[in-house]
């Protein structure tokens, strides 16, 4: 049977479905297993027996947030890439120009990000 | 009705390699890493402790999963499912021998990589929700390392994807067949040699093997983004992990090892999957050597190492590769 291109990416989605029915029986069938016996004690934060000062929300390192940013930009090349990497020998050699010229562009980029200090940990 | 039944039979099946999997592979990574440490590893419970993941199986399921007071419970409850969901779905792609897939994908890599991706955000959100200050750590790092290294480790794919001229890992697999010069198997690992060690790298950063490990950080975090979770919760987020090293090593054979077949000799369907399978577990198992042998990174010198090194590197060697490919198709044809 040559199956069809709806039916494969269809599998995606009853995958997905079928993976959080299987999580949430087994967590349904785990709570009816155990023996539970809440407590104050017991559903407070870990904190190796010390009561926790402050709150846990704080504010973060900015530094996630400009790898995030690079990540970003760096995520959506790799997903052009992909197209040009299949038809790399049925393309014309132009395409092979282009896609080099792209590429010096983000490196441009990168290097950038790397002179103005924000691939250092501060 | 039939699709439907098939659809549940192949469902039902990559269910099973996960559960085997993960109970194999969390005995294996004890055993191994008793070995290493010259320690002996489980051998209680059970011939040579082999019945030990099971019984922890069976205490996870009847322990009771405490929720801390203080958490935010919606995305507390959510995160395992949004850790371990993706990284089942990944299992859809893999070829396990010829026409043997749960379907075929002719976007298959990418899709991988696309669902594992997601497991991240579940982390991170594990480790927001937990309202504990050792998992908000562990859950930004897991996000800062993950996402940086996902960069090498698609741009290190893209060099089988150039070669095979496809992402339908069952194409990948089927241009790995024959030999080089007569002796030499055609697996992509010795052409795309830089690239294999860029996806090694980044392979064992994204499911944050011990050099790279930060996110749990045993001696300094308890179990970082994990570390509020218990009962079977915690056993998804577990078993997520040890899915995402099936996957990150079943994926590297594909692409470098020439996936389910023998070298030199034409490899007998019934022996596909075995092949397969224990490439991936040679895969695996130098993971947790490398997990043994290695001390772990800073979180600075991780990130530092991904951004100016393994990126600039893969980069480089794409155009480069992408080059010498094109060069030899226009000598080959004229």
């Amino acid at each position: 049977m040559e199956p069809t291109y709806a039916f494969d990416y269809s599998v995606i989605a009853w995958f997905l479905i079928g993976g959080v029915a299987f999580v949430s029986m087994t967590l349904g069938m785990s709570r009816l297993l155990q023996h539970r016996k809440p407590g104050t004690v017991k559903s407070e934060i870990y904190e190796c027996g010390v009561e926790p000062v402050g709150p846990p929300w704080v504010q973060l390192k900015i530094g996630y947030y400009v790898y995030a940013l690079l990540f970003v930009l760096f995520e959506v090349e790799t997903a052009f890439l992909f197209p040009w990497a299949v038809t790399l020998n049925a393309l014309p050699l132009y395409v092979l120009a282009e896609m080099v010229v792209f590429l010096a562009i983000l490196a441009l980029g990168l290097v950038y990000a790397w002179k103005e200090g924000a691939l250092s940990w501060r | 009705m039939n699709i439907a039944i098939e659809i549940l039979v192949r469902f039902l099946a990559m269910v099973a390699l996960l559960l085997v999997n993960g109970v194999v592979l969390i005995y294996m990574l004890r055993k191994v890493l008793g070995h290493l440490h010259l320690r002996i590893g489980p051998n209680r419970v059970g011939p040579f402790g082999l019945l030990q993941t099971t019984n922890d199986v069976i205490k996870l399921l009847t322990k009771e999963d405490l929720r801390p007071a203080a958490a935010d419970a919606w995305l507390f409850n959510i995160a395992p499912f949004l850790v371990f969901v993706p990284s089942f779905m990944a299992y859809i792609p893999l070829v396990f021998g010829p026409e043997l897939a749960v379907t075929r994908l002719d976007t298959g890599i990418l899709v991988i990589f696309a669902v594992l991706s997601l497991v991240p955000i579940g982390i991170m959100m594990a480790g927001w929700a937990s309202n504990s200050k050792w998992s908000l750590i562990g859950g930004m790092r897991a996000a800062g390392q993950q996402i940086a290294y996902e960069i090498p480790l698609l741009l290190s794919v893209l060099g089988p994807v150039m070669m095979a001229g496809s992402m339908d890992p069952s194409a990948i697999v089927a241009a790995q067949s024959g030999t080089w010069f007569g002796f030499i198997p055609r697996w992509f690992v010795l052409p795309q040699i830089i690239g294999f060690v860029v996806y090694a790298i980044s392979a064992q950063a994204e499911t944050q093997q011990t050099p790279f490990d930060m996110s749990e950080a045993e001696s300094e975090l308890i179990t970082g983004f994990a570390n509020e979770y218990g009962g079977m919760r915690f056993g998804f987020l577990y078993l997520a992990e040890f899915s995402n090293m099936f996957i990150v090593a079943a994926v590297g054979t594909m692409l470098f090892f020439g996936g389910w077949q023998l070298p030199w000799i034409e490899t007998p369907g019934w022996a596909a999957p075995f092949v397969f399978i224990l490439k991936t577990y040679i895969g695996i198992f130098t993971m947790m050597w490398a997990r043994g042998s290695l001390p772990r990174f800073r979180v600075d010198q991780m990130l530092a190492f991904c951004w100016k090194r393994l990126i600039p590197i893969s980069l480089t060697w794409v155009v480069v590769w992408a080059c010498i490919q094109r060069l030899a198709f226009e000598a080959a044809i004229r």
